[in-house]
């Protein structure tokens, strides 16, 4: 399958979008960095760690499990329920401004389920969208404010994120499904 | 997030069950050990929304739960009634006293009236032993059962296994010490299945009078004998002294049972220096467990209170997200 996003891109790719969060945001001392799971809080780590680095401020970071904010629970006919985890956003998120990070940004349901999963832990200042793949086909209004790579896809492909601390390798690939029928991405998953 | 790769994040990151195989909660002992394991990590990540200051997700929003008791219960419907409050479901609480029972209508009417209605998820509870699975057999929803006679009570079986967990590292060779009325406890049966599957000693003790007779078919180490029963346990759990049950005299007095049964703080001693005391509730204090054991340190017992929403949180989710071939929920 077709490597879109070698380690070392990646890696780069996050240092970028670091120096990004810098330059929009003068003051790093209210920002809060959320990872929606599973790999989304991956790369919250890495950038939390990249920006004390380069800043020396340290970001708190949280995770977000979005399983039960979903549009979708009860559609899936077939195929694994989604695995609930924990969520651990151990610091308030009122009053302060919060960096939301996916891996895809896809149909924008998962990011519409995270929106309303954070604002039941109370009213930050602003919500900010960081995501290392933009794939397109938005079916919500949704727009990420710092994009890793933006990746032009067709309907019938799979992109696929592998970050080290999960799958033993850094790597972003685009596939094919295998059978034409591929799964009606409102449906399955995409949330 | 993308198809694929949330799916991959499951195959990699767990080793427990995906999903429950049955839509119905009726008896732990249709349960297997990974499916026991999933039900523990989703109430492990359930708690969390106890602690945050909108107790609420929608997850559930628009289900229908009717909490259907033909027996008294508080805490069990409370625990239920919060769970499922938690979830956004829409809840309906229907209780013995205002039943069309005390009408003359049957059970099976009863169930098929409320069928008519197309409730989601019916918890439910009832004197006669294996009602709940006539219920399912009837009910097009879910069904968990919520105690059947002196049959199974499951979701207290989990939240007591999971309290365990959150305190032992494995249930492999764990001492675990039932005391007292086994013979009316419905707690028993699905305690002793559930904590057998997982791996643990299960040791059960009570007056003569008071023993299940065969009870060692089911895997256990029965005795009469308080001492050897308590002897290096890892968990003790004395049972109420079902007072409303009892018709006739199983113990001279409750004074006396106390004496020879009692979980006191001397006795205790006796059992492993981290030996955790759990209780099912509601206690008889100076009858089956002193006061200064029911509020010391090794008591465990209002955990097992708050664990309960959370394991009840994650069975609902589980059961509602099931979906059978053709069928809409």
């Amino acid at each position: 399958m077709p490597v879109v996003m070698s380690a070392d891109r990646i890696e780069r790719t996050l240092t970028r979008i670091a120096h990004e969060v810098m330059e929009r945001n003068r003051r790093l001392d209210d920002i809060a960095l959320v990872g929606i799971r599973t790999r989304g809080v991956t790369i919250a780590q890495r950038l939390s760690r990249t920006l004390a680095e380069i800043s020396g401020t340290k970001i708190p970071t949280g995770s977000l499990d979005i399983t039960l904010y979903r549009d979708d629970l009860m559609r899936h006919t077939v195929g694994p329920q989604p695995v609930l985890r924990q969520t651990e956003i151990p610091f308030s998120i009122d009053e302060r401004r919060i960096l939301l990070v996916d891996d895809v940004l896809y149909t924008g349901r998962t990011v519409r389920a995270a929106l309303d999963a954070l604002i039941d832990f109370g009213r930050p200042l602003s919500i900010q969208l960081i995501v290392l793949v933009d794939r397109g086909h938005r079916e919500l209004p949704v727009k990420a404010d710092y994009v890793g790579k933006n990746l032009p896809t067709a309907l019938r492909q799979s992109v696929q994120v592998f970050l080290r601390e999960v799958d033993d390798r850094d790597e972003v690939t685009i596939e094919e499904y295998a059978d034409t029928d591929a799964p009606s991405d409102a449906q399955e998953g995409s949330v | 997030m993308n198809v694929s790769s949330r799916v991959s994040a499951e195959t990699h990151d767990t080793m427990t069950a995906q999903r429950l195989r049955s839509k119905h909660l009726l008896s732990v002992s249709d349960l297997s050990p990974s499916e026991i394991g999933l039900i523990f990590d989703t109430a492990d990540a359930m708690r969390e929304i106890g602690t945050r200051r909108i107790k609420k997700v929608p997850a559930l929003r628009g289900k229908t739960i009717v909490n259907l008791f033909f027996e008294p219960s508080t805490r069990t419907r409370m625990s239920f009634e919060i769970a499922e409050k938690r979830l956004s479901a829409d809840t309906l609480n229907v209780s013995g006293d205002t039943l069309s029972i005390v009408k003359g209508e049957t059970l099976v009417d009863t169930a098929k009236n409320l069928e008519a209605m197309a409730p989601d998820i019916i918890v439910f509870r009832h004197a006669a032993s294996g009602a709940s699975h006539l219920l399912a057999d009837i009910c097009a929803a879910r069904v968990i059962n919520a105690g059947d006679g002196l049959h199974e009570h499951p979701t207290q079986a989990l939240l007591d296994a999971f309290t365990i967990r959150e305190h032992k590292s494995t249930f492999k060779g764990l001492k675990v010490t039932i005391v007292g009325d086994l013979l009316h406890s419905r707690v028993l049966r699905s305690n002793i299945f559930l904590l057998r599957s997982l791996g643990a000693d299960v040791w059960v003790c009570a007056p003569a009078t008071l023993m299940l007779s065969g009870v060692e078919k089911f895997g256990v180490h029965a005795t009469t004998s308080i001492e050897e029963a308590i002897e290096d346990a890892d968990v003790v759990m004395p049972l109420r002294m079902q007072l409303e049950r009892m018709r006739g005299h199983f113990v001279p007095s409750l004074r006396e049972y106390f004496e020879m049964f009692g979980i006191t703080a001397r006795r205790l001693r006796r059992a492993k220096s981290d030996v955790i005391v759990m209780h099912p509730g509601p206690m008889n204090r100076g009858v089956e467990i002193a006061s200064d054991v029911a509020d010391g340190p090794a008591s465990v017992i209002l955990e097992q209170v708050s664990n309960g929403v959370a394991v009840r949180m994650a069975v609902l989710y589980l059961l509602a997200g099931i979906e059978l071939a053709g069928e809409e929920f």
